[in-house]
């Protein structure tokens, strides 16, 4: 059992734990995940470390509630315990000294890109991070990224926060200005597509860190696979993050479909509202 | 006439997850007992891996005390309602059997399943040494092959932490084998005799993740036991594998049976069976997805094989018990490619006819493709049941575990002795997947070699 300590909600659909696992705080490096299962009758779900502090023994997950097990873990409130925690899984991001590396976050995917841009910022790097969400509302966790970065953009879909528009423009204008040695990107699979191809013709490093539907996250199943240059990975053991430009990003979101039908029914079982058994409700 | 087991009908049986096999009924079990002649010599116990005393526990059952002579096992055996269940007997103890020369041998798997589930609430076998802190012993993964090693060396009086990744214990028989021929409360109830056996298991813990194996002798581990199986699903690497519908085994029977997707929404892992199932192998892991794709409701199943059923490497009576509830085997036929819709969904699957030919190195008859026989059958769902290797994890984080090229631990196969000093293997790990009984053995042997390491 691992005790929760903290709980905030960060935006409407958005929250932030700090769970007790001094085991795994020691070791998580940027990059890497656990697997959580709230309870007996609970899947096993994929969540990025967001930040681990090993003096206090805890880790950070940023989730974004979207269908029955997040909803279920949003459920949990400070004090409460997860039954289930493993990690830190797969291959921590490649950090390097590369010069100026340009960090992109999308949705939620902010959360998950800011121990990234803290790694490449400690490891020397110019940090130019670029924050990406449908309003402002969304745009979470923007100071803690401007403290790690030398220069932090906003874009917003409707212009209520930052720029309008993508945050693949604010790439464009930041190509067209300076030399960029590295991309590193996490968000929707279709916005970490268009930064792929953006990037691709102009021969810039790119990362992505894919995730596609995981069961044990050991390597044990292959649910996960995906097609990375033309050779089959299991993304959690391999990856998560891997090569944007060799990445076959029309199988990985065709495979992200597989379980629409059973995740809408099994939202009906466990959270909607004319259900009696529903347990996302207090 | 050697007993026959009760066996719930096979259309009954082929619409739920509830065990087939009902083992003998105390009439029954004496019955058979009392066929034994106890030998002198009992060949018997040559062909258990564990050296079970056979004729001992079978003259309990038939002096009509189940609890002796489910201690008697227990002496040398901390699983027995998983082996006398999925045990390969015909290929082991009962293959030896002297009764089996003229006649039928006695069913020995039988009536070691009948002494655990009768004798249970009455044995005696309890721990009674204290652990003696100073003698901390590291094991990794508890499948058969670390629970066995684990409990030994409880017993022994080694203060024993058992580290497994997945949230529960067992291994394949938790993950692999399904509910209906070995039921999950079963492993359970034995597990938690080894933990009351004084060992600690602490699950979500991969080792090479959370632990290195040099972490953990800095832990104050005075030994390690690697016992991590042989997980990591194989393909077959032909166009169409990344279609959705296509499962490793692996993956199909984990949702099912450890994460119970057989009982989704209420439990919240997804499975999707569609109307036609297509299962590519011929061993134990082919026969069970088989079995749980049709009790998920699947219309048609059958099994792709690409060799003759002399060849195949399932448990004849799994293979006869899938036919009798009415799965389809297409032999010497396997598969080219998945054709998928234009969603990504998969609808056909092409196959090639085969032929046998001559023997190959292991004493089986090869297979040729037959040019020109391709065809194509409408299947939406394909499970690959083609084989498994060892996770590459642990010798990944630990350069100097030697390793074979396919991927298992090197070890000595009489005391597990891997290539550091301290660390032993056994089981899948090292002889890639094989049988439950036989990860026992090993694990059993390196705890010998343990205690005596530890001196
Ligand atoms: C390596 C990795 C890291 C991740 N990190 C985060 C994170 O930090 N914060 C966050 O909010 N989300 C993260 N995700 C996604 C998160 O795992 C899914 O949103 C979650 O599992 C959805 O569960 P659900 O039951 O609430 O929704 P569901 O109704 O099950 O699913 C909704 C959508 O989520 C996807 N999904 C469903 N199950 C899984 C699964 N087991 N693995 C991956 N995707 C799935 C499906 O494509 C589906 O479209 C990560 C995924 C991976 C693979
Ligand atoms: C579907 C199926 C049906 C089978 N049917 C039969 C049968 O009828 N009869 C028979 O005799 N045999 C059968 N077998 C084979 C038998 O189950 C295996 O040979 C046996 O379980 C091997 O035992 P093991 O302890 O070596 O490994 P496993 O049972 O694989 O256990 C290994 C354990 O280690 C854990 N682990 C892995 N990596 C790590 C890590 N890094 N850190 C911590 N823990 C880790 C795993 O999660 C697992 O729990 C079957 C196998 C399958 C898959
Ligand atoms: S453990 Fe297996 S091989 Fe040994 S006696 Fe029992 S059934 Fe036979
Ligand atoms: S060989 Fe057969 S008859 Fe002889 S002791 Fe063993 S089980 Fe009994
Ligand atoms: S999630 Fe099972 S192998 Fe990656």
């Amino acid at each position: 059992m691992n005790k929760i300590l903290l709980k905030r909600t960060l935006a409407p659909q958005v929250s932030l734990i700090e769970v007790d696992a001094p085991d795994i705080a020691k070791k998580a490096l940027a990059g890497q995940f656990v697997v959580l299962r709230i309870d007996q009758n609970g899947e096993r779900i994929p969540l990025t470390i967001a930040d681990s502090n090993p003096s206090k023994g805890t880790i950070t997950i940023v989730f974004q509630k979207i269908g029955a097990s997040t909803r279920l873990l949003d459920r949990l409130n400070q004090g409460d315990s997860i039954l289930d925690l493993l990690g830190p899984l797969g291959h921590p991001a490649h950090i390097e000294n590369m010069g100026t590396v340009v960090c992109i976050g999308g949705g939620v995917g902010i959360a998950e890109i800011y121990p990234v841009a803290k790694a490449y910022k400690n490891a020397g790097n110019r940090v130019i991070s670029v924050l990406g969400a449908r309003n402002k509302d969304l745009i979470i966790f923007a100071d803690e990224i401007s403290r790690v970065s030398d220069e932090c953009h906003i874009t917003t879909d409707d212009g209520s926060l930052g720029k309008k528009g993508l945050v693949s423009d604010v790439l464009k204008e930041i190509m067209g200005k300076e030399k960029v040695s590295l991309v590193s990107a996490v968000g929707p699979t279709i916005m970490m597509k268009v930064i792929s191809d953006l990037t691709k013709p102009y021969n810039i490093k790119t990362y992505v860190s894919l995730n596609p539907i995981m069961l044990d996250a050991t390597g044990m199943c292959g649910v996960c696979r995906v097609t990375v240059g033309g050779k089959v990975k299991f993304a959690c053991v391999d990856g998560p993050e891997f090569d944007g430009h060799e990445v076959d990003f029309a199988e990985l979101m065709s495979r992200q479909k597989l379980y629409i039908d059973e995740e809408k029914r099994s939202v009906e079982r466990h959270c909607s509202d004319e259900n009696p058994n529903c347990r996302c409700k207090g | 006439m050697r007993n026959k087991p009760r066996l719930r009908d096979p259309k009954e049986r082929a619409g739920d997850f509830n065990e087939v096999s009902m083992g003998y009924s105390p009439e029954q079990a004496k019955e058979e007992a009392s066929r034994c002649i106890q030998c002198k010599n009992p060949q018997c116990v040559k062909g258990c891996p564990v050296n079970i005393n056979i004729p001992a526990f079978i003259k309990l059952i038939a002096e009509g005390d189940p609890a002796a002579a489910l201690d008697k096992i227990k002496e040398k055996n901390n699983l027995p309602a998983v082996c006398g269940r999925v045990c390969p007997q015909e290929d082991q103890c009962e293959k030896m059997c002297i009764l089996g020369r003229k006649g039928e041998p006695i069913a020995i798997g039988y009536l070691e399943r009948y002494a655990s589930d009768y004798g249970n609430k009455n044995s005696q076998s309890r721990n009674t040494k204290q652990s003696s802190l100073d003698k901390k012993v590291a094991v990794v993964g508890a499948g058969p092959a670390g629970l066995t090693c684990a409990a030994d060396l409880a017993k022994d009086g080694f203060s024993v932490t058992l580290f497994e990744s997945l949230h529960g214990p067992g291994g394949v028989l938790s993950y692999g084998i399904p509910e209906f021929r070995l039921p999950k409360k079963i492993v359970n109830d034995e597990v938690e005799y080894i933990r009351s056996l004084g060992v600690d298991i602490r699950y979500n813990m991969m080792i090479g993740g959370i632990f290195t194996v040099k972490e953990l002798f800095a832990q104050g581990y005075k030994a390690i036991f690697l016992g991590s199986g042989a997980g990591l699903p194989k393909f077959m690497g032909i166009p169409g594998e990344n279609l959705n519908g296509v499962y490793s085994a692996n993956e199909f029977l984990t949702r099912v049976n450890l994460m119970k997707a057989y009982r989704f929404p209420e439990f919240m892992t997804p499975v999707r069976i569609g109307k036609k199932v297509a299962v590519v192998g011929g061993g134990n892991v082919a026969m069970d997805s088989a079995r749980s794709a049709l009790r998920l409701g699947a219309e048609k199943v059958c099994i792709v094989y690409r060799r003759s059923k002399e060849e195949m490497p399932a448990r004849i009576e799994e293979a006869e018990n899938a036919l009798e509830e009415g799965i389809e085997f297409r032999l010497l036929t396997s598969p080219t490619k998945i054709i998928g819709d234009e969603k990504g969904w998969v609808r056909s699957m092409e196959c090639i006819k085969m032929e046998l030919g001559e023997k190959d190195e292991s004493g089986r008859r090869k297979f040729i493709p037959l040019k020109g026989s391709e065809y194509v059958m409408e299947i939406d769902t394909v499970i690959m049941a083609i084989g498994q290797s060892p996770n590459p994890l642990i010798g990944n984080s630990c350069s100097e575990l030697k390793r074979e090229k396919w991927g298992g631990v090197i070890a000595d196969p009489e005391t597990g002795q891997t290539s550091i000093p301290g660390v032993f293997a056994g089981g899948d790990i090292v002889t890639g997947a094989a049988t439950v009984i036989s990860a026992m053995g090993a694990g059993k042997k390196a705890a010998e070699a343990i205690r005596k390491h530890l001196g």
